[in-house]
């Protein structure tokens, strides 16, 4: 039997206030609560309680045969427990159910595997522990980076912190004519596994669900049905990624997103012979079929695929360099507040707001940006690091004085 | 007088400079007519204030018609008006084409409510403004000289002129070649040398503004003369705010524009920080190459030490100054430039570009060629690290600012009214 895999991604960052020049060395406070509270709340109504509760009548109505699996950011996480405890609590009863899968990720949703293994895997370790403590003791065993950003290094770390399975996006430039419905393997680390998007049939969903000058517009489950079913029986898997805000915030429960999902696991079960898999299960039942080269890191985000979003124009280069020399000071002096600024300065939507892709993918940039220009969220970003930066010689000044 | 705005309605240092002179003027026992196109009814009584909005003109009155005639000249050749959208030139051409005979009726019969703003029908404000001129300097006796700052208010003393046959001052604060660099507003430029031309005398800012007075506008040497601005305030500010990081501040303060010169503020600002990691350089302001500065930073790798703080206004500019350590002003061309001297109200050392007006009064200050980065650098530098100049500019600064008075200027410009009026 085949299988479908739908992972959905559960990310929030903490967005900065608005941080002026003169309050470099006087406010050591950087986050927008109020804006931080009102999206978390919002989204929380539109999206996260409503299809909470629907995915779980849709588990205990298929006993098991309907699966989902999460990936939450740690950034996410403390704002639940902050913001939305409701919320909190229905992932909880979901998990609880033991149909529901947790990945592995960075804590703070970081670019870190692009710059460095220590960062890395100690805020793969804090996310970890964040899971074990909120899910009842749950241990992620397939990993998932931000953004979905993978090459053969990353997966080379990855399977060395002992992880077995790792997803990606099935970037055409990577795949060529092979197809992303197979299992494959790290090609330096063959034991990790790597599960690849099929970006065609996911984006179908996430992003053209409710676009009227889409040929195929409106897309309904006897539509969805009639693709996968001619897809050849030799390919065993059907990866289905998305953010998980897809349901009632990007497409809103206007145009149907729930009336699908709510029928779309009847259907596939009943009219195909695909069933609902978690990756780990994928993993356990599945044989790869070769190794995937991946020489240079590939991600899921706009149409390049590749790390362009985040970093290699120049105020993202200058504030991700200028961040990430912090590194080994901020592990050493281990302080809880900064470290949890730390954590959450690594977020890459503040790299993300800096994107000056206007023409291609610009619309969805500026969708999610606080900011009106790339050039603002550069300055108060730099203002915040700033103080940062004091706050770490002050600690600095501090821990020297006392023998 | 004819200006274009008074304190405290103020988009720019011409009305400040106003204010200054007429204050001066008024120590020295001289009444002053002051004529703006727009009077907001709070302006300090210091002068016998003529709203342009409210005279009526009197169109039988032969004379205008054919100053009416000279002013569509300007305005017809005032085409490429900036800031003109599509509908709005048809409408602009089509009244200019027409010559203007279908409507002249109706300007001639009523008043006319000025903006006195910067807007789009700016040369259409400035024609009826002269045009209003006309008809106040017909209407009153009561003065010896006509004195128009700038040129937006040179066709109202053009005008006046022609109805009174009394002597005109033509005051340049400001030329075409300051604000657009080489590439100069042909209209704006002719109602300048039109200005400059039929004044009796020309008053200008600077000698640098001399110069191109000379130079650009082909005015004769003798018949132009250098009054500097002053201050209206010399006192030192002693500001209760305090910095709040260790490092130095060095700051860029004005619109971020071709005039201002920031590039090069950035590239020195470059060779600082490779020489001393402990300094913070502040670019306070806005304006069309913003995000080209900030592309700048971030290439050069700055962008930890290198902040932009947008518009400041009120209480945030005095801050600004309060806690820089060394201020700069890097101006291209700069025909006064009053800035640096509240930079020397807060006792900071500055350094100004030779390419300003303010280099020739300021003497306790760091003067380099803008385009220097090198000696930028240098004198930030220097200003940041050995205490005895930054020392000495602090104290003997604030001695020259005492010197800078506006009563000082009133005085050589009633010398200048006393000349004019003797030829």
């Amino acid at each position: 039997m085949r299988t479908i895999c739908f992972y959905f991604q559960v990310h929030q960052p903490y967005r900065l206030k608005p941080y002026r020049f003169f309050d470099i060395g006087d406010d050591h406070y950087y986050w927008d609560d109020f804006l931080n509270r009102n999206v978390m709340r919002r989204v929380a109504q539109k999206c996260y309680l409503p299809m909470n509760a629907l995915l779980l009548e849709l588990i205990e109505k298929h006993q098991g045969a309907f699966k989902v699996t999460f990936s939450f950011s740690g950034t996410y996480l403390d704002q639940l427990e902050a913001y939305a405890p409701d919320v909190l609590e229905s992932f909880q009863r979901l998990v609880a159910t033991g149909h529901v899968e947790v990945l592995s990720e960075t804590y703070g949703h970081s670019l870190a595997a692009l710059k460095s293994k220590e960062e890395f895997a100690r805020m793969v370790n804090q996310h970890k522990e964040k899971i074990q403590r909120l899910f009842n003791g749950y241990t992620p065993k397939v990993f998932r980076n931000t953004e979905l950003i993978y090459s053969d290094q990353i997966g080379e770390m990855v399977a060395d912190m002992g992880y077995k399975g790792i997803l990606t996006e099935g970037a055409k430039h990577v795949l060529g004519w092979k197809s992303p419905n197979y299992v494959y393997q790290n090609s330096i680390k063959p034991e990790l596994k790597v599960l690849l998007k099929n970006f065609l049939l996911s984006d179908d969903i996430a992003f053209r669900f409710s676009n009227k000058t889409w040929k195929d517009y409106p897309l309904t489950v006897d539509k969805f049905i009639s693709w996968i079913k001619p897809i050849p029986a030799s390919e065993p898997v059907l990866n289905l990624f998305m953010d998980y805000e897809t349901f009632g915030e990007h497409q809103w429960k206007e145009t149907g997103i729930f009336e699908f999902m709510r029928a779309l696991p009847e259907a596939v079960l009943s009219q195909t012979d695909y069933g609902f898999s978690t990756p780990s299960e994928v993993l356990s039942q599945v044989e790869p079929v070769s190794a995937i080269h991946v020489p240079y890191p590939i991600s899921w985000a706009d149409e390049e695929r590749d790390l362009t979003a985040w970093l290699g124009n120049d105020l993202q280069d200058e504030a991700f360099d200028r961040l990430y020399e912090l590194e080994k000071i901020v592990r050493k002096l281990d302080d809880p507040d900064l470290i949890r600024d730390w954590n959450y300065l690594q977020t890459s939507d503040h790299f993300y707001y800096m994107c000056t892709k206007f023409f291609s993918d610009g619309d969805i940039h500026s969708y999610f940006s606080p900011y009106d220009t790339p050039y603002d969220a550069f300055i108060n970003y730099m203002n915040v690091l700033s103080d940062f930066v004091l706050r770490i010689k002050e600690k600095q000044k501090e821990l020297e004085l006392i023998p | 007088m004819f200006g274009w705005e008074f304190p405290p309605h103020i988009s720019g240092g011409l009305g400040t400079a106003c204010y200054g002179l007429v204050k001066g003027m008024v120590h020295h026992n001289q009444e002053v007519i002051f004529v703006v196109p727009k009077l907001w009814g709070d302006e300090e009584e210091l002068a016998d204030f003529v709203n342009a909005s409210d005279i009526t003109i009197d169109y039988r009155e032969k004379k205008f018609k054919s100053i009416w005639k000279n002013l569509t000249y300007l305005e017809v050749s005032s085409f490429l008006v900036p800031y003109l959208g599509p509908e709005e030139y048809q409408k602009f051409t089509d009244y200019a084409i027409h010559d203007r005979t279908d409507v002249d009726e109706s300007i001639f019969t009523t008043k006319y409510e000025f903006s006195g703003k910067y807007g789009k029908n700016l040369m259409e404000e400035v024609s009826r403004y002269a045009l209003t001129a006309a008809q106040i300097a017909r209407d009153r006796d009561d003065y010896e000289i006509i004195h128009a700052h700038d040129w937006l208010s040179f066709p109202a003393g053009i005008a006046a002129k022609e109805i009174s046959g009394k002597p005109l001052v033509a005051h340049v604060h400001a030329t075409e070649y300051d604000r657009s660099g080489e590439s100069v507003n042909k209209p704006v430029f002719d109602i300048e040398k039109a200005g400059m031309e039929a004044a009796d005398h020309v008053v200008a800012v600077s000698q640098l503004t001399k110069n191109t007075i000379i130079r650009r506008y082909g005015i004769p040497a003798e018949k132009v003369s250098v009054l500097h601005n002053a201050v209206l305030d010399a006192s030192i500010i002693k500001s209760k705010y305090v910095k709040k990081v260790p490092e130095k501040i060095v700051t860029f303060l004005g619109r971020i524009t071709f005039q201002k010169g920031p590039e090069y503020f950035v590239e020195a600002a470059k060779k600082v920080l490779d020489r001393d990691e402990n300094v913070r350089f502040v670019m306070a302001g806005s304006g069309d190459l913003l995000n080209r500065m900030i592309d700048r930073v971030a290439e050069l790798r700055m962008g930890h030490k290198f902040h932009f703080t947008g518009f400041l206004k009120g209480e945030d500019v005095d801050h600004m100054y309060a806690i820089s350590d060394v201020y700069i002003m890097p101006s291209v061309s700069e025909p006064f430039g009053i800035a640096p001297l509240e930079a020397v109200r807060h006792n900071t050392p500055t350094v100004i570009s030779k390419q300003s007006g303010v280099a020739e009064v300021l003497q306790n200050a760091i003067k380099i060629d803008y385009w220097d980065v090198d000696a930028m650098a240098d004198a930030t530098f220097a200003l940041l690290h050995y205490q005895g100049i930054s020392k000495m500019f602090k104290e003997l600064g604030s001695e020259e600012l005492k010197n800078l008075k506006w009563e000082h200027v009133a005085a050589r410009l009633v010398k200048i009214y006393e000349k004019t009026l003797a030829q």
